[in-house]
């Protein structure tokens, strides 16, 4: 595919290793922030690419993950309301909540569906006019323009049956977050580039500026994921803490207009709760007020339950980027994908589930 | 989440911007893409699609700037290596 395998070429991704080992003169640590980059990172081996001084972390960078329990929850009792259709995108549906998770009330007999785009939330409220039908929005700026043009539309088309539970997440407050944690231990800051290709990149100037961290917007191919760690290191072995976008292909410095008047109309910033990681100031989206005949929290009442499963699972530390998963005494023994213990283990995108899937079981301490 | 996949615009259709869809080739596999927040986009451009919503209009210009850039470090390189020879 063009615009695709070009940036897998293997001889070219050498360059660009031997580049970054001949610019790397002690060790630094770079976090990407999305778990589309982690994922790639782990399945292209890039991380084994780098010289020893260069340790990449994993950050907070999947939404499915950071959801907190509590909307799980609020999800699972919507759903099982007798007329509801609830719906969401595929990895949400086996988020564990404190009670089990949606495909296990989908047993139940509630009416739960996988849907690949937020429209078609709206063509089934549509085609089932008797139905009450729910969206569970999810996600990151990147699907933040998505979801709002699901309620821009049922708006334009008064569409009474149609509401959506709204857990948007914001990543720049996030990397705030992680860079204000006192053991934090972050250098520079891959940035998740589709986040950029709607957000435009002007928000991290005010914070390579005040941590003095380069932060470098950065695709998802192996050669994008190179570049921006060759970026990053050359602008601390300089001394330098800049923004900068090598993924200019697609990002452009404000972003995408059309699609931020949209996601400003229908959204609006709220504080926001972290699975794993905890309240942070205005890190999400909720319904702005003229959509508020659109939330479900309204129509169905908030539902507030109990609180977050505990146990082995450390996955609050490595969205934090503190842990590794091979760090975890149960990784790839007693959680797995089939049977996961945390979120970083359900969703595709989760660094355990990257972990697990393309390294395989630990290996046995000999 | 925020996976996005490139592809091709074959065609588009709609008045209003809002709702404009077109028919895009991923591939060899055509799906029907969302084209609101690309108001510029026409047919032959390749679009970055995420959830069934083109987000950017990839930029054929600024795609080639990696391969200028590892061109540079690539001859750097050669040049450094010639150095070494003694
Ligand atoms: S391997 Fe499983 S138990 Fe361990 S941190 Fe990851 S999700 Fe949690």
């Amino acid at each position: 595919m063009k615009f695709r395998d070009e940036y897998r070429d293997s001889r070219a991704a050498q360059v660009l290793a031997r580049a970054i080992a001949r610019t790397v003169t002690r060790p630094w640590t770079l976090m990407e922030v999305c778990g589309g980059q982690t994922h790639a990172i782990v399945r292209f081996g890039i991380d084994r690419l780098l010289p020893p001084e260069i340790t990449l972390v994993h950050g907070p960078g999947c939404p499915v993950c950071v959801t907190p329990v509590e909307y799980v929850d609020r999800a699972i009792t919507i759903a099982e309301y007798p007329d509801v259709i609830l719906c969401s995108y595929g990895d949400m549906l086996r988020v564990p909540g404190s009670h089990g998770d949606l495909l296990a009330a989908k047993s139940r007999g509630a009416d739960v569906r996988a849907v690949y785009s937020p429209l078609d939330a709206l063509s089934l409220a549509r085609a089932n006019p008797q139905r009450e039908v729910v969206f569970f929005a999810v996600g990151f700026e990147t699907t933040a323009p998505a979801n709002a043009m699901a309620a821009y539309q049922a708006r334009q088309d008064g569409l009474a049956n149609f509401s959506m539970l709204v857990s948007h997440v914001l990543v720049p407050p996030a990397m705030r977050s992680i860079l204000d944690a006192p053991d934090s231990r972050i250098q520079a800051f891959l940035a998740a580039g589709h986040v950029c290709t709607v957000m435009g990149y002007e928000e991290y100037l005010p914070i390579a500026a005040h941590y003095r961290v380069p932060i470098v917007v950065t695709g998802f191919e192996p050669l994008d994921i190179l570049e921006g760690v060759y970026r990053c290191v050359r602008q601390l072995e300089n001394g330098q803490a800049e923004v900068e976008n090598p993924y200019s292909r697609v990002v452009r410095r404000s972003g995408n207009p059309t699609a931020l008047r949209i996601m400003k109309e229908v959204f609006r910033v709220i504080p926001r709760r972290w699975r794993g990681i905890g309240d942070i100031a205005d890190s999400g989206l909720g319904l702005a007020p003229a959509y508020a005949a659109f939330d479900a929290e309204r129509r169905f009442g908030a539902v507030t339950v109990d609180t977050e499963p505990t146990g082995e699972c450390i996955s609050g530390l490595v969205l934090k980027g503190l842990c590794k998963p091979t760090d975890c005494p149960a990784f790839g023994t007693r959680c797995t994908p089939d049977r996961p213990l945390g979120v970083t283990m359900v969703s595709s995108e989760g660094a355990c589930a990257a972990y697990y899937r393309y390294r395989g079981k630990p290996a046995r301490p000999s | 989440m925020c996976l996005a996949i490139p592809g091709r615009l074959l065609s588009l259709s709609g008045e209003d911007p809002l709702m404009r869809v077109g028919r895009v080739d991923f591939g060899g596999i055509v799906k029907q893409v969302h084209l609101a927040y690309v108001p510029g986009a026409k047919p032959g451009d390749h679009v970055l699609v995420h959830v069934g919503f083109a987000i950017s209009v990839l930029d054929e210009a600024e795609a080639m700037r990696v391969f200028a850039h590892l061109r540079e470090i690539g001859e750097l390189e050669e040049w450094e290596a010639r150095r070494e020879i003694p």
